[in-house]
């Protein structure tokens, strides 16, 4: 279990900030580099975004929705075998738009053949569109944009753009007019294998990742806001937490990088040209959900696992993230998800602009976040009819939600744009010893890119511990 | 270190990522990431893996000197020379 602030010592190798997946990652890496390590978190629980909260004996998870295959590898090498094996793919995936209707199990297979027979499109074009996007990788040009390579191999099918952009969307906020690099690489780990998820849920996964990292001997804190990170002479020299002074020779900040910049590190520590550079950091849209448990004695029968829903006429970024989207996704969670548990729930996800929810009064917040619900229970009803009387608990997320719980700057759950990505690799040369990890650049978004770019930034972390010795 | 010595120490780091890598079929002079299906992520374990057993610093730059089991020997030799 997580121990209290008081208990930690003055001094360690290495401080993280945050315990979000990248952060947590950071802190297994580093301890199994030999270092000391301290995880401090400002919430009661681990985990960040990868969260989950109880209600009326329901557990509801609030970004479980899928993952790659890549993770199961990655969970192997990074954590253990034990995190890895539970691991399980989710196998009806459903498209449910004024477009198309269509079940995938979200493989390269089953896309080339619903590309093919339903969508007309021939076999030679959509072996090139996934070699193509095969080979991108994150140093290549990005001034085409994902809209411009849609139009390069599926010209005005604005039905096969929304099949090949909406779930990406709604994974890591990127838009039709962001490089065509960053949809490129996230493709091609997540629409080639499958779509997966933790059986035992977030907890599950929060606990036993928890667990190794004590058996590794991190010194885990919760409720332990960081104020400030400590820079002597362009060199990090630790933490202040609660009026005290943590030594350290290396900082890995999991706070966002615009709330590690700004918030957490003095402004005379970065040069001008590295905050001009920095300032131009666009953060990423926020969310909105809607929590539902199904009552003890209601089921919901197989409707599938992940739902991507709309009822506008055709694909639009903008449209994804209005305030009164009609654009969501249902993640169902059956009882299959955490054995032993025998509970049905809902979480109805869409893209929100922080921007929309920041100006209301409490009065205002409290009956549009009602009406947020009640538009999601309408769409909820081509699924599950009558949804509203089968829930007993129904409660809704907004990005000011967002930021209270994350302390992301304006409530983005995304991350960044992908000039993040630079700003957070490179702090380190401008601050020697702090580093950043998180979700940066859209690449490094999701489940899967927060861990493994723990372990990139990891090992820039040990390179730089090690060239001071 | 010697060339040998070098190229059971790559195989040795690879077998710890990838318990299934199957060694007997490898051609030296092919890349190692057709034939083993290692990704980027793999890379970076070796690196790490080099520098926490033999404290070596290898920059990013030179990454792509260890696309090969002969560019790695090529590569590590002159720097695991003493090891």
């Amino acid at each position: 279990m997580p121990v209290s602030f008081s208990q930690a010592a003055d001094k360690y190798d290495v401080i993280v900030i945050g315990s979000g997946l990248g952060g947590l990652t950071s802190a297994n890496r580093l301890v199994y580099c030999g270092y000391s390590v301290l995880l401090l978190e400002y919430h009661s629980q681990l985990g960040g975004l990868a969260t989950w909260f109880k209600r009326k004996g329901h557990i509801f998870d609030v970004s479980l929705h899928g993952f790659p295959y890549g993770m199961v590898k990655t969970c192997k090498k990074y954590w253990n075998k034990e995190i890895m094996n539970s691991i399980v793919q989710l196998k009806d995936i459903i498209f449910d738009n004024p477009q198309f209707h269509l079940k995938t199990t979200f493989d390269r297979v089953d896309f080339t053949d619903k590309l093919n027979k339903q969508f007309k499109i021939s076999q030679s074009t959509i072996d090139a569109f996934f070699t193509r996007v095969a080979g991108m990788n994150f140093y290549d040009d990005q001034s085409m944009t994902t809209r411009e390579l849609f139009e390069d191999f599926f010209p005005g099918r604005s039905d096969v753009h929304r099949l090949l952009m909406e779930p990406i969307s709604y994974a890591n906020g990127s838009t039709l007019d962001d490089p065509a690099i960053t949809y490129g690489i996230v493709f091609s780990n997540f629409m080639n294998k499958g779509v997966f998820t933790f059986e035992g849920g977030t907890d599950k996964l929060i606990g036993m990742m928890t667990t190794e990292l004590e058996n590794n001997g991190v010194t885990i804190c919760t409720n332990a806001k960081v104020d400030r990170i400590v820079v002597d002479k362009g060199v990090v020299r630790g933490i202040e937490c609660q009026g005290r002074m943590i030594e350290a020779g290396a900082v890995v900040s999991n706070s966002g990088i615009t709330n590690t910049i700004h918030n957490l590190t003095d402004q005379d520590a970065f040069s001008s040209e590295f905050m001009e550079k920095s300032n131009k950091i666009r953060v990423n849209n926020s969310s909105c959900q809607v929590y539902m448990g199904v009552k003890k004695e209601d089921k919901i029968d197989d409707i599938g696992d992940l739902l991507f829903t709309s009822t506008t006429p055709e694909f639009d970024s903008t449209e994804l993230r209005d305030f009164k989207t009609g654009s969501k996704t249902f993640s169902v969670y059956y009882p299959k998800t955490r054995p032993g548990h025998d509970r049905y729930t809902i979480v109805a996800s869409m893209n929100s602009n922080y921007s929309d929810w920041d100006n209301f009064t409490e009065e205002e917040y409290k009956k549009e976040k009602e009406a947020l619900i009640q538009r999601t229970l309408v769409d909820l009803n081509r699924y599950f009819p009558n949804a509203q009387e089968r829930m007993d608990w129904i409660e809704a997320a907004t990005p000011r939600t967002f930021n209270r719980y994350t302390l992301h700057t304006r409530g983005t759950s995304f991350g960044t744009k992908f000039e993040g990505l630079d700003i957070s690799r490179s702090i380190f040369k401008e601050v020697n010893g702090l580093f950043h990890v998180g979700s940066v650049g859209i690449i490094m978004s999701g489940w899967l890119g927060a861990i493994n770019y723990g372990v990139i930034v990891s090992n820039d972390v040990d390179a730089y511990m090690r060239s001071r010795d | 270190m010697t060339r040998d010595a070098i190229k059971d120490l790559i195989l040795e780091i690879i077998e710890d990522i990838d318990e299934d890598a199957d060694f007997d079929t490898l051609q030296a002079d092919k890349p190692l990431r057709d034939q083993l299906d290692l990704d980027s992520m793999d890379f970076l374990d070796i690196v790490m893996e080099l520098r926490k057993r033999h404290k070596l610093q290898i920059p990013e730059e030179d990454y792509p000197e260890l696309a090969t089991l002969d560019s790695c020997v090529n590569y590590l030799e002159p720097l695991l020379a003493d090891a």
